[in-house]
C-alpha cells in the first residue's frame, strides 16, 4: 500500500506537469466577438478583432455576430463548441456582471464545463468609454488576447453545495420588518424578529393619520403588531440588538444582545402599577418626540407590543443611589429585578432582512428657522404626535409653548431635503404628502384655522396622491406659496415668517402661531457602523445599497441579506410594505431549496509543500483556514499544514498572496492564470 | 512632428468595487484615455507584488492598484492587507530602483464611475509625463548577465 502511495507522490507531479503542458499546447479556444448591435461594433473594428484573434496561438474559432446573447447567438456558441471540441470559450462582449452567467450556462448545455468560459469586457471597458476607434480596437484586441491566455489555464470546476438553514432574521420591528416577518412566517418558515426599542411599531406607530386615506395609523398598525407577536412561527426579541453576523448565505451565525429590561416578561402582566408609582416623571418621551413626558420605568406607548415596561437605567433613582424601589413594591407579581443583566443569544440563520428604518434629520443647521430656539417651531413628526389621539395633547392641536390653539400655521417644505448646501441632496419623498395631510388634519380639528405652505415643487406621485393634495387645496383651503423661507423670528407672541412667493414675485411676511418643518428623512444614527457589522454596502448618506437599483432593488450586495423599508431610501408606507413583501418572497425562494449552489472560487492548499507558517490563517477574514495534522502510519504527528474549509472560504484570495511557499491557490484566479493574463497583454 | 507617447498601464482591480466602478463609467458613457488594461481579481488582497513586477517586466509603463474604500471591502478587510503590502512593497521598489510614482494606488467604489474616468485620465497624463519605462529593461539585462557569469 505505501509503495503505491510513494509511487503516486512521484507520479502525480509528473502527470500534472504533463497535463499542464497539454492544456497550453493543445488548447482549442473559441473566441466569440459580439457587436452588441452598434454598442461595440460602432466603435471597435470587429473584423480586425476577429482577424487578430484568428492568428492567436491556441484559438480554433474566431467569429463575430450581432447579438451573441440572443437565442440564435447562444445556439451558434453551442454548435461551435460541439463541432470543434473546444477546450475553452472567450466571449468578447459586455461586462461579465451582465452575461457571464448566460454564456456559462450555454457552455454547460453544450457539454463544456461552465468555468472554462470567460468574458472579455470590450463594451463597458472599451467601446463605450473611448472616442478613438483605432485605439479602442487595439485595446479590444489586447483585452481579448489576455483573456484567451487566461482561459487556456482555466480548470474544470464544479459548484459547491451548501445546506440552507431555514430560519430568517428580520432586523427592525417597524411596518417593513413586521410585514416581512409575517409574510415569511405565514409561508410556514421560522422567523426571528429583532427590535432595538422596547416595543414593535417603529415610526408608523407614532403617526396620527396616514395619507391618502386619512385612516388612523395605530388602528391599522396595532393588529399587525399583535399578529407578529402571537405568530407561532415568529420569535420576537424586542429591546435587543444584533451584535455580529458571521458566515454566508444560508449559513449565517448571528449574535444577538438582549438588553436587560429589569422586568421579567414572563411574570409581568403589563398592569402598569409600576410606572404609575415611579417618582421620576419628567423625562422627555422619545415616542412623543420630546413633547410628552414619561417615567423611568415605562412602556413607550399604550399599545406597546409586548406590553412589558423597561427601566431606563440612566434616569432610574435606584441605579443612581441604590434607593427608591417604589416600582418593586408596587409590582404584585415580583416581576422587577434590578440584578438582571444583558443576555446573548447565538442563532443559526439562513437569510436576513434588514428593515432598520430612518430618523428625522436634525434641523440645527437651519438656525434661521429657529428650531430649538422657539418652542412652537416643530418638526413634522412632532406635529404627528400633536395630532395623534394617543399623543401628549390627546389629539388636540396645541402650541407646545403655552398650550393655546394656534390660529395660523406655516409649513415649510424641503427643510433639509433637496438642499445640497445645508441639508441632503435627495428628495425625502413623503414630505409633500404629509404636509398636505397636516394642513388637512389641522383644518379638520381647528375650524377656521389658516394654513400657509411654502413649497419648492409638489411631488405627489402615487395612487390617490395628487387627488389628495388637490383636496387639501380645494376643500381644506390650504394656501400654497411657491418659495423659500429666509427667516423665522418671534414678535409680540407671534412667529414671524419671512419668505418669498416666487409666483407673484414678491416677498411675504406671515404672523403665525406655529411653524412646522418638513424635515428630511435620513438614515438611522449608526447606520454605517451597523452596515459594517452585518457586511452590506451603503451610500454616502448611510442608506443601504441595493444590488441593482432597478433590477435587484431588494437585495443587498451581500448574498442572503435583503433590504426592506426606509433603510434603503426614503419611502412611504405602501412602498415599505411592498418592499418588505418582496424581500420575504426572496427569502422564501432561498428557503425553497435544500441546498444552495455556490461559486467554486475558493482557495485550496497543497499539503505537500505547506510548511505550516500560518500566514494564511492570519490573513483569512473568515477563519476558513484550519490547522490539519499529518500523521504517519503509526499515528505520529509528522507536520501540521493549512487546510481550507470550503464552506467558509469566500474566495478573496488574500491567503494566496500571503503564502510564502506558494502552496495555496485560488480556483478561478490562480497565480498561473493571472500571470498568463498579464503576459497576454501586448 | 513626433507622435505622442502612449503609455501602457495595467490596472489590478477588485471585482466588487473598482471593476464595477469601471462598468459604471461605461454605462454612463464617460470618456477616458484608452491606455489602461484591467485585470479583474476577486479582491485587492489577492494582488501579489509579483503581478506588478510581471506587468512591468512585460513592458507596462505604469500600474494602478484599485479596490474598495477602507471599511467597505466585500471581504471585510482584504483591502487593508493590500494597503499594508503596498506600503512595504513601495520601499522595496525604491530600493530596487523602480520609481514608485509609476505604481499608483487608489480607492474607487462601485458608485464612483466619474472618479474612475478622472483617475484614468490623470494617471495616463502622469505616466505620459514620466515617459516610457526603460529602466526595468536595463535591470533585466543586468540580472541576466550576472546569472550567466
Amino acid at each position: 500500500m505505501w509503495i503505491v502511495a510513494a509511487r503516486c507522490q512521484v507520479l502525480i507531479p509528473v502527470i500534472i506537469a504533463a497535463s499542464y503542458k497539454n492544456i497550453v499546447t493543445m488548447a482549442k479556444i473559441g473566441v466569440f466577438i459580439c457587436h452588441c448591435g452598434e454598442n461595440i461594433a460602432g466603435k471597435v473594428d470587429t473584423s480586425r478583432l476577429v482577424a487578430a484573434l484568428e492568428d492567436h496561438p491556441g484559438v480554433a474559432v474566431s467569429v463575430e455576430y450581432k447579438y451573441f446573447c440572443s437565442d440564435p447567438g447562444q445556439e451558434s456558441v453551442k454548435r461551435a463548441i460541439r463541432e470543434n471540441n473546444l477546450t475553452g470559450v472567450v466571449v468578447a462582449a459586455c461586462s461579465p456582471r451582465m452575461h457571464e452567467a448566460t454564456f456559462r450556462k450555454a457552455c454547460a448545455e453544450a457539454g463544456l464545463n461552465p468555468y472554462l468560459c470567460e468574458i472579455a469586457n470590450i463594451r463597458e471597458h472599451c467601446s463605450w468609454v473611448h472616442t478613438d476607434s483605432d485605439m479602442a480596437t487595439e485595446k479590444a484586441i489586447d483585452i481579448t488576447r489576455s483573456i484567451v491566455e487566461k482561459v487556456k489555464l482555466n480548470n474544470t470546476l464544479h459548484p459547491i453545495e451548501v445546506p440552507v438553514t431555514r430560519r430568517a432574521l428580520v432586523i427592525g420591528g417597524g411596518i417593513a420588518g413586521i410585514q416581512a416577518a409575517l409574510d415569511i412566517a405565514n409561508a410556514g418558515q421560522e422567523v426571528v424578529l429583532v427590535e432595538r426599542e422596547p416595543s414593535l411599531g417603529g415610526h408608523m406607530a407614532q403617526l396620527s393619520e396616514t395619507f391618502p386615506t386619512l385612516d388612523c395609523s395605530q388602528c391599522i398598525m396595532t393588529p399587525r403588531m399583535v399578529e407578529a407577536a402571537q405568530h407561532p412561527n415568529i420569535r420576537l426579541l424586542t429591546y435587543s440588538e444584533v451584535e455580529s453576523v458571521d458566515g454566508y448565505i444560508g449559513n449565517f451565525k448571528v449574535r444577538i444582545r438582549m438588553k436587560s429590561r429589569f422586568v421579567d416578561t414572563q411574570a409581568c402582566t403589563g398592569c402598569g402599577d409600576c410606572y404609575t408609582k415611579c417618582p421620576v416623571k419628567k423625562i422627555p418621551s422619545e415616542f412623543d418626540c420630546g413633547l410628552g413626558k414619561r417615567t423611568a420605568i415605562f412602556t413607550p406607548f399604550a399599545q406597546s407590543v409586548p406590553n412589558n415596561p423597561v427601566i431606563d437605567k440612566a434616569n432610574c433613582i435606584y441605579f443612581k443611589n441604590g434607593k427608591c424601589k417604589l416600582c418593586v413594591k408596587a409590582c404584585k407579581f415580583d416581576a422587577i429585578d434590578f440584578t438582571f443583566e444583558d443576555q446573548y443569544l447565538d442563532l443559526e440563520i439562513g437569510a436576513i432582512v434588514v428593515a432598520t428604518g430612518f430618523q428625522v434629520q436634525d434641523t440645527a443647521m437651519y438656525g434661521e428657522y429657529g428650531y430649538g430656539k422657539y418652542a412652537d417651531v416643530i418638526t413634522g413628526l412632532q406635529f404627528e404626535r400633536l395630532a395623534s389621539a394617543s399623543g401628549p395633547t390627546a389629539g388636540k392641536i396645541r402650541r407646545p409653548s403655552d398650550q393655546k390653539e394656534p390660529q395660523h400655521i406655516v409649513f415649510i417644505q424641503c427643510a433639509g431635503s433637496r438642499d445640497p448646501s445645508k441639508g441632503v441632496r435627495y428628495c425625502s419623498k413623503i414630505c409633500c404628502m404629509y404636509t398636505a395631510k397636516h394642513a388637512m388634519l389641522y383644518t379638520h380639528k381647528v375650524h377656521g384655522g389658516k394654513t400657509s405652505i411654502f413649497y419648492m415643487d409638489i411631488r405627489a406621485a402615487g395612487k390617490g396622491y395628487d387627488e389628495f393634495t388637490r383636496r387639501a387645496i380645494e376643500e381644506d383651503e390650504a394656501s400654497y406659496l411657491r418659495g423659500r423661507v429666509s427667516k423665522v423670528w418671534e414678535e409680540n407672541g407671534k412667529l414671524m415668517v419671512r419668505g418669498v412667493d416666487t409666483l407673484l414675485g414678491r416677498p411675504v411676511e406671515i404672523a403665525a402661531d406655529m411653524v412646522v418643518l418638513a424635515t428630511a428623512m435620513v438614515p438611522q444614527p449608526g447606520a454605517k457602523e451597523f452596515a459594517k457589522t452585518i457586511g452590506i454596502g451603503y451610500d454616502e448618506y448611510g442608506f443601504y445599497n441595493e444590488a441593482h437599483l432597478k433590477l435587484r432593488p431588494v437585495e443587498s450586495s451581500t448574498a442572503g441579506i435583503f433590504l426592506a423599508g426606509a433603510c434603503q431610501s426614503p419611502k412611504d408606507i405602501p412602498d415599505s410594505v411592498s418592499q418588505a413583501s418582496a424581500s420575504a418572497s426572496k427569502v422564501l425562494a432561498l428557503f425553497s431549496k435544500d441546498k444552495l449552489e455556490r461559486e467554486p472560487v475558493i482557495a485550496s492548499c497543497n499539503e505537500a509543500t505547506c510548511a505550516g507558517c500560518w500566514g494564511c490563517v492570519l490573513a483569512c477574514p473568515y477563519n476558513a483556514i484550519e490547522k490539519k495534522d499529518i500523521l504517519d502510519r503509526s499515528g505520529r504527528l509528522v507536520k501540521q499544514v493549512a487546510s481550507v474549509n470550503p464552506g467558509l472560504c469566500q474566495g478573496c484570495g488574500t491567503c494566496v498572496t500571503f503564502c510564502r511557499s506558494n502552496s495555496i491557490d485560488l480556483a478561478g484566479f490562480t497565480e498561473k492564470q493571472i500571470f498568463a493574463e498579464v503576459m497576454g497583454l501586448s | 512632428m513626433s507622435e505622442q507617447f502612449e503609455p501602457k498601464i495595467v490596472a489590478f482591480v477588485c471585482t466588487y468595487c473598482t471593476y464595477a466602478g469601471a462598468d459604471l463609467a461605461g454605462t454612463s458613457r464617460l470618456k477616458y484615455a484608452p491606455n489602461v488594461r484591467l485585470i479583474r481579481l476577486p479582491c485587492t488582497g489577492r494582488i501579489s507584488p509579483m503581478f506588478i513586477l510581471k506587468a512591468l517586466q512585460k513592458g507596462a509603463d505604469g500600474i494602478l492598484i484599485s479596490g474598495c474604500h477602507p471599511g467597505d471591502c466585500h471581504f471585510t478587510h482584504g483591502n487593508y492587507h493590500a494597503r499594508r503590502r503596498w506600503m512595504v512593497f513601495r520601499s522595496l521598489l525604491e530600493f530596487t530602483g523602480i520609481p514608485a510614482e509609476r505604481v499608483k494606488y487608489s480607492w474607487i467604489s462601485a458608485a464612483e464611475g466619474v472618479k474612475f474616468a478622472e483617475l484614468i485620465n490623470a494617471i495616463t497624463e502622469d505616466i505620459r509625463a514620466l515617459g516610457p519605462f526603460v529602466q526595468y529593461h536595463g535591470l533585466v539585462e543586468e540580472t541576466q548577465s550576472q546569472v550567466s557569469l
